[in-house]
C-alpha cells in the first residue's frame, strides 16, 4: 500500500509542543481514521447495538412498556415454530420476494429489449414507466386502491358489466396477496428496466454481427450473446428486487393493513402488529431474527448462484 | 429497419404508456370528483371540483406534514453527504487491515433490513428521549442511509488518482487539506447520486416516520395519509387528492431532472 509514503510527509504547524505517541499517531495518518468515527459510532450506536439486544429481547416475555421481564430460553422461538399464522405469512412473504421479482424481472428485460430498438417515443416510454419508482410506495398502494376497492373501484365497475354483484378483491386471501405483488411489481419494474437497458448498451455490436455470419438467427442471437451478457444486469436486479419484496410494507399497510387478519401479512407487517398491536414484543423480536436470517440467507445464495454464470464482456 | 417499420412502433410505444399511466388517470379522475357525484371512476368529471383538495389538505394537516417533509429531509440529506464523504476518504485511501475490517461492518449493514430491529430500536430511541422530535427520526435516517453513502463514495474516491493526492502533498497539504481541498471538489457527480438516492427514500420513507413520528404537528406527508386514511376512509375523493398532492413533488421534480433521477438511482442498484 502506498498510504505510508503518501501520508508521511509532516504537518509543520502541529510538530512542536505535543507528545511522542501524538506526533506518530498523526504522522502515521491514523488522525485521519477520525473523520470516520462520527459514521461509526452511529452505526454502532444504531444499527449493531440494537442487532445484539433485539437477539437479547428474543429470549424474554418483554411486553415493549414493562420495566420487568423473565427470560424464557427458547420459548419465543418454539412458539414461532408452532405458530399457525406463520407458514402462510412466511409463503406471502416469499411470494412477495420470489414472486415480485421474477415479474419485474421478465417485463423489465422486454421493455429494456423493445426500449433498445429503434422505436418511436422512446424516451417517454422510459419516463412513464419509470414514474412509479420515485413515489412513496405507500401512495402507490392508496392509488391501487382505487381500482381493486370493493364499493366503487375501478375493476369492479368493469367486472359489474358481466355480473350482478362486485368481488371483494382485496378482501378474499386468495387473490389480495397477487393484488400486492402486482402493485409492487408495477411500481418497481422500472428499475430493472433500467439496469437491463444499461447492461444491453455496454454488449458490443460487432458480436451481434459475428453471430449473424454463423448463421445464428434472432432467438439464437439472444440465447447465445444478449442473455450470457446480461448477467451481471440480471444479478444485480434480482437482488435487489429480491430483497425488495422480502422487506414489503408499505402497499401492504396501505391495500389490506395485512388482513383480512393475518391473511396478506409479510414478516415486516407482522413485526409491526406484534410490537404495536399485541405489546408482544419479545416474540416480535424474535420474528426479526427470523426475517434477518432469511433475507441474508436468500441474499447471500442468490448472490452466489447468479454469479455461478456471469461471463465477462 | 424500415422508415415506415419506425413509424408504425409507436402504436406499441403508445399502448405501454396508457397502460402504465392508468393509475394515474383514476388517481386524477377519483380526486376531482364531487362526493354525491356516484358514476364510475372511469369517468372524467366534466365540471371543476376543488373541494377534495381543500378538505384533504386541512383534515391531513398537509402544510405541516410538507413542512416536517422538508426540514426532515434537508437536515438528514446534509449529514449523510457530510459524514458519508469525510468518512469514506480514510477507508478509502488508507487502505490498512482495520480499515479493511470497518469497511466491511458498514458494508454488511446494507443487508439489515431496519425493521428486524425494530422492538429494540424503539426501545433505544424512547430512553434516549428521541420519539417524537425532528432529531430523533433524522438520526436515524442518517445511520441508516450512512452504509450506502460510504459504499458509494469509497468507490468513487478510489477512481480518482493518487498521484494527485502527492502532488498536493508536495505543495505542501496537509492529509485535510488534501481532502477538502483536493477530494472534495471532485465528489460532486456522486454527492448528486447520493443526494437523489437518499432524498427520494427519506421523502418517501412511511416505515421510520410512522413509528417515531406519532404526533399529529410532526407527521411526514405519508404519515399523515396513512392516519387521514385510517379516519376517513369512506371519503374516497379526499384520499385521492391528499395522494395526489403528496406524490406531487417528487413527480415534478422528477419530470424536470428525469436524467438525474434515473441515473442516480440505478448508480446505488448498479453498485449495491
Amino acid at each position: 500500500m502506498a498510504e505510508t509514503n503518501t501520508l508521511s510527509v509532516p504537518d509543520s504547524r502541529t510538530k512542536r509542543s505535543i507528545s511522542g505517541y501524538t506526533k506518530r499517531f498523526i504522522r502515521k495518518g491514523t488522525m485521519l481514521n477520525l473523520l470516520y468515527l462520527p459514521a461509526l459510532i452511529l452505526f454502532i450506536v444504531f444499527i449493531f447495538y440494537p442487532f445484539l439486544k433485539g437477539i437479547q429481547i428474543s429470549f424474554t416475555n418483554w411486553n415493549g412498556y414493562n420495566q420487568d421481564y423473565k427470560w424464557v430460553g427458547f420459548r419465543n422461538y418454539a412458539r414461532l415454530a408452532n405458530d399457525p399464522d406463520i407458514g402462510k405469512i412466511i409463503r406471502n412473504t416469499v411470494i412477495y420476494g420470489v414472486g415480485s421479482s421474477i415479474f419485474q424481472n421478465i417485463i423489465g428485460l422486454l421493455y429494456a429489449l423493445y426500449l433498445n430498438m429503434n422505436i418511436r417515443i422512446r424516451g417517454l416510454v422510459r419516463t412513464i414507466i419509470y414514474l412509479p419508482v420515485i413515489i412513496s410506495s405507500l401512495i402507490m398502494g392508496y392509488i391501487w386502491y382505487f381500482f381493486f376497492q370493493y364499493q366503487g373501484g375501478a375493476i369492479n365497475d368493469i367486472l359489474l358489466l358481466f355480473q350482478d354483484k362486485p368481488v371483494n378483491l382485496l378482501g378474499d386471501p386468495n387473490i389480495n396477496v397477487w393484488i400486492i405483488t402486482f402493485v409492487n411489481t408495477y411500481q418497481y419494474l422500472g428499475i430493472a428496466m433500467v439496469l437491463f437497458l444499461a447492461g444491453l448498451q455496454t454488449i458490443p455490436k460487432d458480436y451481434y454481427e459475428a453471430a449473424t455470419i454463423d448463421g445464428a438467427g434472432p432467438f439464437s442471437r439472444f440465447a447465445h450473446v444478449t442473455w450470457p451478457l446480461l448477467a451481471p444486469a440480471f444479478t444485480v436486479s434480482m437482488v435487489l428486487n429480491l430483497i425488495g419484496g422480502l422487506k414489503l410494507f408499505d402497499v401492504i399497510a396501505a391495500l389490506t393493513n395485512s388482513g383480512p387478519g393475518y391473511a396478506s401479512a409479510s414478516l415486516s407487517t407482522l413485526i409491526y402488529l406484534l410490537y404495536f398491536g399485541r405489546e408482544d414484543a419479545g416474540y416480535a423480536a424474535t420474528v426479526g431474527i427470523l426475517m434477518f436470517v432469511m433475507i441474508s440467507a436468500v441474499s447471500m445464495i442468490s448472490l452466489i448462484f447468479l454469479r455461478r454464470r456471469e461471463v465477462s464482456a | 429497419m424500415k422508415l415506415s417499420g419506425k413509424k408504425l412502433t409507436v402504436i406499441p410505444s403508445l399502448a405501454i404508456c396508457l397502460v402504465h399511466i392508468l393509475p394515474f388517470y383514476i388517481l386524477v379522475t377519483t380526486s376531482f370528483k364531487a362526493m354525491d357525484d356516484l358514476s364510475s371512476k372511469w369517468i372524467m368529471p366534466g365540471y371543476l371540483y376543488l373541494d377534495n383538495f381543500i378538505n384533504a389538505w386541512e383534515h391531513a394537516r398537509l402544510a405541516t406534514a410538507f413542512k416536517n417533509n422538508i426540514i426532515v429531509a434537508l437536515v438528514a440529506i446534509t449529514f449523510i453527504v457530510i459524514l458519508g464523504s469525510i468518512a469514506a476518504y480514510p477507508l478509502s485511501r488508507r487502505q490498512t487491515r482495520w480499515n479493511k475490517f470497518v469497511y466491511m461492518l458498514f458494508v454488511s449493514a446494507l443487508i439489515v433490513p431496519p425493521l428486524t430491529s425494530l422492538v429494540p430500536l424503539y426501545k433505544f430511541v424512547v430512553d434516549l428521549g428521541g420519539m417524537n422530535r425532528y432529531w430523533g427520526i433524522i438520526l436515524l435516517h442518517v445511520t441508516f442511509h450512512l452504509p450506502m453513502t460510504i459504499f458509494l463514495y469509497t468507490g468513487f474516491i478510489g477512481t480518482i488518482p493518487r498521484e494527485l493526492d502527492e502532488s498536493a502533498m508536495i505543495d505542501g497539504a496537509g492529509q485535510f487539506g488534501l481532502f477538502y481541498r483536493i477530494i472534495l471538489p471532485l465528489l460532486m457527480p456522486i454527492t448528486a447520486t447520493v443526494i437523489i438516492l437518499h432524498g427520494v427514500s427519506i421523502w418517501n420513507d412511511f416505515q421510520f416516520s410512522l413509528f417515531f413520528l406519532q404526533k399529529p404537528e410532526l407527521r411526514t406527508v405519508t404519515v399523515a395519509l396513512s392516519s387521514f386514511f385510517a379516519e376517513d376512509s369512506n371519503m374516497i375523493g379526499w384520499v385521492a387528492a391528499g395522494s395526489f398532492m403528496g406524490a406531487l413533488p417528487m413527480t415534478v421534480l422528477y419530470l424536470f431532472l428525469q436524467r438525474y433521477f434515473i441515473t442516480g438511482l440505478s448508480a446505488g442498484a448498479v453498485k449495491g
